[in-house]
């Protein structure tokens, strides 16, 4: 433990904790809003999760289960880096057990299990304004956020609509937070969107390279931007996931061969293997009966 | 049959052992002491401090070497060590006219108080490999000054300035306390403290290409080297009890005025403008790539025309720290597939549609 001895709880010092857990209220005080924050270095690179490594650190307390997923799963090697960097410098108890984890830091997805009152959800933001690609400049979007003229999102999802029949969008879709402000979701694929709507959880959105921290406090309405005549629809899966059966969930794409084979199996690790733990599998499992046990 | 690829963290100690194998590299050959690169590799040492915003020669060396010799990396662990350090407050600002000059130059004028010293420059060295080098032959000591001159080197912005020919320093408002963009985030449009802040710690070569294309015609500032210095400075910090600042030790820095034509205003008469550069320890590319950005981001000042890249503060100040930008650009790395299976998902359906188009207007 002397190597440590340097380090505060978490990593970070009580000064830097204050400051970001400052920006987070603020932020629950304005769901959807971004609020900038003065962002550290840490000791891993900027884009793999600084800000949703910071705000964990701020909120983190020695009684808290970590669980931590990167693409759905906790063997990511990223995920399994975060993890170990706060069981290090925190020294909490961690598991991958989604309903177990007080808090849950994750990049690209949202768990399937439904969240729980008391929970935060921490997600790793790479670009966390959600008009960027369409306009380059801060000081623009910034006064486009604060008059709420969001027109030039519509016109580019109409944009999509003519040019495709549909709309182009299929992560990161911009989603609407408590009728106010227009918010990237993060890089989660827009299947996990009506997860975020109403949600008991806290959602707490970390941006460390772009130094801005936003929320969604539980219960507030979060609406995928869409259009009458063109609803909002999430993706869909024609068929089940290969090892543990289940319909309606996020599902990857495993190349099994090089002559086209795939199957399609949970991106959220702990979820199918909690289904295989119960009896349930797919038509791709080892051994339906050992699963069954 | 697929299984999870489980083992994540086996494989990340394993790499790590790995990397530091390959870090020591041939048991046979010496390993490498913090103090030869600090003496041997001394401006690799500096670009560390500079960029890494932290003036610790056996730091930087350190860094150097865990870092194989990748300056990036290594100020990047510079980086991560400094925002954990305590602040104890805010030193004066360095006096650079008092400065212990090693090396000072200037192009526009022949001479000047304090004269030209050429110094320790690769400046007029013939680039040939040399291989006496190679085999470590003993090295002449250097010619000394027979006597320590006293004589004032006063900056020449201050020379030219006693006749208004210069713009000067400037002033700034009563109780003004310069920004700290290590612990406030950065808003933009920015102030020329912040700026030179980012400027001083960003990168070399990102800040060297833009002050390249000012002078190819990019936002052309007319650019003279007005002075460049190199030294040690004192660094100074006023604590509450004494009445008197206390002097916490010398650093070396580079210090570049570059001196650009302007024609005036409908406020201010023509008179020639500044850019600058400042840098810890010796690196003129650095310092001169600085002052030319600094110019060239003074256009909204000034009131000239935004026209290229190297004007655009937004621009220029996102995309130099080399640690944001390293970190998001390899960041690509780590696994995307579900965003990518989102993406997979939306061509195929779309070749769908293209394909159902295509056969509906053949039957037609």
């Amino acid at each position: 433990m002397t190597e440590l001895a340097t380090y505060n709880f978490a990593y970070l010092d009580e000064q830097t904790k204050r400051m970001i857990r400052r920006a987070i209220l603020k932020a629950i005080a304005i769901p959807g809003y971004q609020v900038p924050f003065a962002s550290r270095e840490m000791p891993m690179p900027y884009g793999w999760g600084t800000g949703g490594v910071q705000v964990t650190a701020a909120v983190i307390g020695p009684d808290d289960r970590l669980k931590v997923i990167d693409q759905g799963a906790d063997d990511t090697t990223n995920a399994v880096s975060i993890r170990a960097f706060f069981q290090k410098t925190a020294n909490v108890r961690v598991t991958t057990s989604t309903t177990e984890a007080t808090i849950i830091q994750t990049r690209h997805r949202i768990p399937e299990t439904p969240l729980t009152a008391g929970q935060i959800l921490v997600y790793q933001v790479p670009i966390p304004e959600p008009l960027r690609f369409l306009e380059p400049r801060e000081t623009e979007t910034r006064k486009m956020h604060a008059l709420e003229e969001y027109g030039l999102m519509h016109v580019k999802l109409y944009e999509d609509i003519a040019r495709h029949g549909h709309i182009a969008t299929t992560y990161a879709y911009p989603v609407k937070v408590e009728g106010r402000y227009v918010m990237d979701p993060s890089p989660t694929p827009k299947f996990d969107n009506p997860k975020m709507h109403r949600s008991p959880a806290l959602q707490l959105f970390g941006a460390g390279r772009e130094k801005r921290i936003y929320a969604v406090p539980p219960y507030t309405e979060v609406v995928s931007l869409d259009f009458e005549d063109h609803p909002f629809e999430i993706q869909s899966f024609s068929e089940p996931c290969a090892l543990c059966g289940a319909r309606g969930t996020y599902l990857d794409e495993v190349i099994l061969d090089d002559k086209g084979g795939s199957m399609f199996v949970c991106s959220d690790t702990d979820f199918c293997e909690d289904r295989q733990a119960h009896g349930h599998c797919g038509h791709l499992s080892a051994n339906p009966a050992e699963a069954a046990e | 049959m697929y299984v999870a690829v489980k083992g994540g963290e086996t494989a990340i100690r394993n790499a790590h052992k790995l990397l530091a194998d390959k870090r020591r590299g041939d048991r046979s050959v010496p390993s490498i002491r913090l103090d030869q690169i600090v003496e041997q590799l001394a401006l690799g040492v500096d670009r560390v401090m500079a960029e890494g915003s932290l003036y610790d020669l056996e730091l930087a060396a350190l860094a150097i070497k865990q870092a194989r010799g990748d300056m990036i990396e290594a100020i990047f662990l510079v980086r991560a060590y400094r925002t954990t350090l305590p602040r104890f407050g805010y030193t004066l600002p360095v006096e650079t006219a008092a400065m212990a000059i090693e090396r000072r130059i200037s192009a526009t004028f022949k001479d000047l108080p304090g004269g030209q010293l050429l110094g320790p420059t690769f400046d007029y060295t013939h680039r040939l490999l040399d291989p006496e080098l190679a085999a470590d032959a003993a090295v002449e000591a250097p010619e000394e000054r027979v006597e320590e001159t006293h004589e004032p080197a006063p900056r020449v912005t201050d020379i030219l300035g006693h006749h208004g020919m210069i713009e000067t320093d400037g002033e700034l408002p009563e109780g003004t306390a310069p920004g700290d963009l290590t612990r406030e985030p950065l808003a933009f449009p920015l102030e020329r403290d912040l700026r030179l802040q980012a400027l001083a710690r960003g990168d070399e070569g990102f800040l060297l290409g833009l002050a390249y294309s000012t002078q190819r015609g990019y936002a052309r500032s007319h650019p003279f080297v007005g002075e460049i210095r190199i030294g040690e400075v004192e660094v100074e910090l006023e604590v509450a009890e004494l009445d008197f600042p206390l002097t916490l030790g010398r650093i070396r820095l580079t210090e570049c005025q570059m001196v650009n034509q302007f024609k005036g205003s409908a406020k201010q008469p023509p008179q020639f403008t500044r850019g600058y550069g400042l840098v810890f320890g010796q690196s003129e590319r650095k310092a001169m790539s600085m002052s030319l950005c600094d110019r060239a981001l003074r256009a909204r000042e000034l009131g000239e025309d935004v026209t290229a890249a190297a004007q655009d503060e937004e621009f220029v100040i996102s995309h130099s720290d080399n640690v944001q930008s390293t970190g998001f650009v390899e960041h690509l790395k780590l696994p995307h597939y579900v965003d990518f299976q989102a993406e997979l998902d939306l061509v195929r359906r779309m070749r769908a549609e293209h394909e159902r188009r295509d056969v509906q207007e053949t039957a037609e």
